[in-house]
């Protein structure tokens, strides 16, 4: 059981890796990010039949920090969009000095 | 200012005092001269006004001197001038006009005070005062000191004798220069380096003085440095002679490497005890010294600056280039005795190179037309038989030589300057442009300049080595001296170039006969031409010839005297007409040792029948010499120089120099010019220090700027494309160890 949890756990957070580095919109990127993020609960789930309590709590730490991090990423693509009317990640290279 | 801090040496114990105290004033005097004169030179120098009738009067002068390029351009009486020189009488003319000669003349009489105490003291010994440390570094240790001795209280009396009479000749010749309070200092700053030049007790010392004195030739032969001939002239004296101070110095390191001094009694201690008669060593620091030497007095192959230092004012030549500075080698070499005694190859190298050059510059002298050049080519004729008496260890002679040749080459020199002088100041009243120097436009000055024609017939007679006249004496001592070394001496044994020592000396015999005899055909060419026959000047100009003011014509008597009697300095043992070898005991005591040495122990001499024929043989050479120059020469036939016709055949080729400055331009000059323009300008400095170093250097730093910027694109993309990448490098780092 814990192995095939596992594998699952891995192809979910391989997707959202990919999805995050292929895609180019902001808001999809921002989604693979939150498979990545529920790839990982879901290997702590499976750790927490085996090892005990401690995995089922750090889940909770994840979906409370994913929460603020949905609220405060959505809000900053906003704020983008409205600046660059776009989400397109390819137009947007402010970090470059 | 310089108190001595202690005296060293016994005699001098004994010889202390007096005006021999008083020694280190000998060499201020001129350098006070010069701070006078060259504080006064920096005052502006015009004095006349607009309303003066000369100003108009300057402007009908143009450029158009034909052989401007070589010309000296005397001043002639009266403000007026030409472009170059626009003339001017200095306003503080007057003063200088005193203290010039004055500091000369008393720095004369002070040497005369101590060479009568020297005398008087009956010492042998070298009279040192040392004043101060200049130097102190490891175990090199220079004194500022000042040495009298025979030698160079000999020199000590010519340069401040000679010297005043050459500065109270310039007082008349330059008076109407504008530039005069800097020429007087200049001529006072010679004289300070010179004295001290001959005056130092090491040799350090002594090559600041032949630095100084080679500045000043420099300062003096571009005085006129608003013609651009005269400022190469200038340059091309100083960079020749770099190439021989190259030589001093490297001996100077040799010498304190092997022998740890640089002081002449020190080192004359320790070389005597170690160094071997031949040595390797002492060999090398002999030819570097003497590579010094051919520089500074004008030897083959650095002679060629000479003739070229005509170009300075003609009081100069007489000075500088002809009776003082350029004997500076040969006192080197006196000096440095106790090193040639040492290297019977190395004396070879100074005969040989002596004679050679005596040969060679008198043939140039043959064909010469300017009188000035003449007489350049005769100065670097005699200094190469100078050089064949120190060479050959007959210490005496070459410095009698040295003696009586400042006499009469002075002579000469300000004789031609007062036929210069009386030139210029004809054809400057007729506003005619034609070459002042040139003897074809001269001729017949003998009616117009009584006094000079006879003083200069004295001095040819002189040089030419007619007795009773003072080179009479000093060449034929010279030639018997080498005649003699070639019988029995230590350059006799030895081998030049695997040529036989003495087969060496008698060929170098047969050349100084053969140079005598075209010193006077060359010598009374120059008179012919100059004094005698029709006047070629022209027919205006004719009228406006005549004899220099006294003040010029007194010191020529003066040196006419001293070209008269001056062989009786030292009177050979075969002719008592007075006290024999005067100058031969009297210099005994510096290197009478190493001439013994040379001569492996014996009192050189021949028999009085062998002597009677060479003599006979030398003045019978003289005189042929004169009468063929006489008989030959037609003056009359000669025409101005605007009208000659270039010279052919060999001829032109002795007219040319032997195209020897040709030769050296283009096998040194213009390859080292090529070598600096292309290699070390446009190679190394523009390409590689320029190129590679410091353009370099900021390409690759742009670069790597470049690269880094590349890196930050900017794009989230990236930065997850590399986080991700790196992630997976750890990982995989971590499972698969």
């Amino acid at each position: 059981m814990l192995a095939e949890s596992l594998f699952f756990s891995a192809v979910l957070f391989v997707i959202g890796v990919v999805g995050v580095l292929t895609r180019r919109n902001a808001i999809i990127i921002f989604m693979c990010v939150e498979l990545m993020l529920n790839a990982v609960n879901l290997a702590f789930i499976a750790f927490a039949q085996v090892h005990g309590i401690a995995g089922q709590v750090f889940v909770f730490f994840v979906m409370t920090v994913a929460a603020a991090e949905a609220a405060v990423g959505l809000a900053i693509i906003i704020a983008l969009f409205r600046h660059k009317q776009t989400v397109n990640l390819d137009n947007i290279n402010l970090l470059k000095g | 200012m310089l108190l001595p801090l202690a005296q060293e040496s016994h005699a001098a114990a004994a010889a202390g005092g007096g005006a021999m105290e008083w020694l280190w004033l000998v060499p201020l005097l001129p350098l006070l001269g010069f701070v006078v004169n060259g504080l006064l030179s920096l005052t502006s120098a015009v004095t006349l006004g607009p309303s003066d009738p000369s100003a108009a009067h300057g402007a009908g002068h143009g450029t158009g001197h034909e052989a401007a390029a070589h010309s000296d351009h005397p001043p002639s009486g009266g403000a007026h001038g030409d472009d170059h020189h626009p003339v001017a009488r200095h306003r503080w003319a007057g003063l200088v006009s005193f203290v010039g000669p004055a500091v000369l003349l008393l720095s004369f009489l002070l040497s005369v005070a101590i060479w009568l105490q020297y005398r008087a003291s009956g010492a042998h010994d070298p009279f040192v005062q040392r004043y101060f440390t200049w130097m102190l570094t490891g175990t090199l240790g220079i004194e500022a000191a000042l040495m009298i001795d025979q030698l160079s209280l000999i020199m000590l009396l010519v340069v401040t004798g000679v010297g005043t009479l050459i500065h109270v000749f310039s007082v008349g010749y330059m008076r109407d220069d504008p530039g005069y309070p800097r020429y007087f200092a200049y001529l006072n700053l010679f004289v300070f380096f010179m004295l001290l030049l001959v005056l130092g007790a090491n040799y350090p010392l002594l090559f600041v003085g032949w630095e100084g004195v080679g500045l000043c030739s420099y300062l003096l032969i571009g005085f006129w440095f608003s013609e651009k001939a005269n400022a190469d002239a200038g340059k091309k004296a100083f960079i020749v002679n770099r190439i021989g101070d190259f030589g001093f110095l490297v001996a100077m390191f040799l010498l304190f490497a092997n022998y740890g001094s640089l002081d002449f009694q020190v080192l004359e201690a320790s070389v005597g005890s170690q160094a071997v008669l031949g040595g390797a060593l002492v060999t090398t620091i002999c030819l570097f010294l003497f590579l010094g030497c051919t520089g500074k007095s004008a030897q083959i192959p650095l002679y060629t600056w000479l003739p070229d230092a005509m170009a300075g004012p003609t009081p100069v030549s007489a000075l500088i280039h002809a009776a003082t500075m350029v004997t500076a080698g040969v006192y080197l070499i006196a000096r440095s005795h106790f090193l040639f005694a040492l290297a019977p190859v190395a004396s070879l190298t100074v005969v040989v190179i002596g004679a050679l050059t005596a040969v060679f510059a008198a043939t140039i002298g043959l064909k010469q037309w300017d009188i000035k050049k003449v007489l350049a080519y005769s100065t670097v004729s005699q200094l190469g038989y100078m050089f064949v008496g120190v060479g050959a260890g007959a210490y005496t002679a070459g410095v009698f030589h040295l003696v009586t040749h400042a006499f009469f080459k002075a002579l000469l020199f300000l004789g031609s300057g007062s036929v210069i002088f009386a030139m210029h100041r004809a054809y400057h009243a007729t506003h005619s442009h034609e070459d002042a120097q040139d003897m074809r436009n001269m001729g017949g000055l003998r009616k117009y300049m009584p006094w000079t024609w006879a003083l200069m017939w004295i001095a040819t007679l002189a040089i030419a080595g007619v007795p009773p006249f003072a080179g009479f004496f000093s060449k034929d001592e010279i030639l018997a001296s080498v005649f003699m070394r070639a019988q029995e001496s230590t350059l006799a044994d030895a081998r030049w170039l695997g040529i036989p020592g003495d087969i060496v000396l008698y060929s170098c015999y047969v050349l100084g006969l053969a140079a005598a005899l075209m010193t006077a055909i060359y010598m009374t060419r120059m008179m012919i031409y100059t004094f005698h026959g029709p006047n070629r000047t022209g027919e205006t100009e004719r009228s406006h010839l005549a004899e220099a003011p006294w003040v010029m014509t007194a010191p020529l008597v003066v040196l006419g005297v001293a070209s008269a009697v001056g062989g009786w300095l030292n009177l050979p043992k075969f002719l008592p007409l007075g006290p024999t070898e005067t100058l031969h005991h009297w210099l005994e005591p510096v290197n009478g040792g190493s001439a013994l040495d040379i001569t492996k122990g014996s009192e050189p001499a021949l028999a009085h029948s062998v002597e009677y024929t060479m003599v006979g043989a030398a003045v019978a050479i003289a005189i042929f010499g004169i009468l063929f120059a006489w008989r030959r020469l037609r003056p009359e036939r000669l025409v101005p120089k605007a009208e000659a016709r270039p010279e052919e055949g060999f001829e032109r080729v002795l007219a040319n120099k032997y195209y020897v400055d040709e030769l050296y331009d283009r096998t040194v000059v213009r390859p080292t010019y090529a070598t600096s323009r292309n290699l070390l300008w446009r190679g190394i400095d523009v390409g590689l220090i320029d190129g590679l170093m410091v353009n370099g250097s900021a390409w690759v730093a742009r670069g790597a700027g470049w690269l880094g910027s590349a890196l930050q694109t900017g794009r989230t993309g990236t930065y997850a494309w590399v986080l991700v990448l790196g992630v997976l490098a750890v990982v995989g780092a971590v499972t698969l160890r």
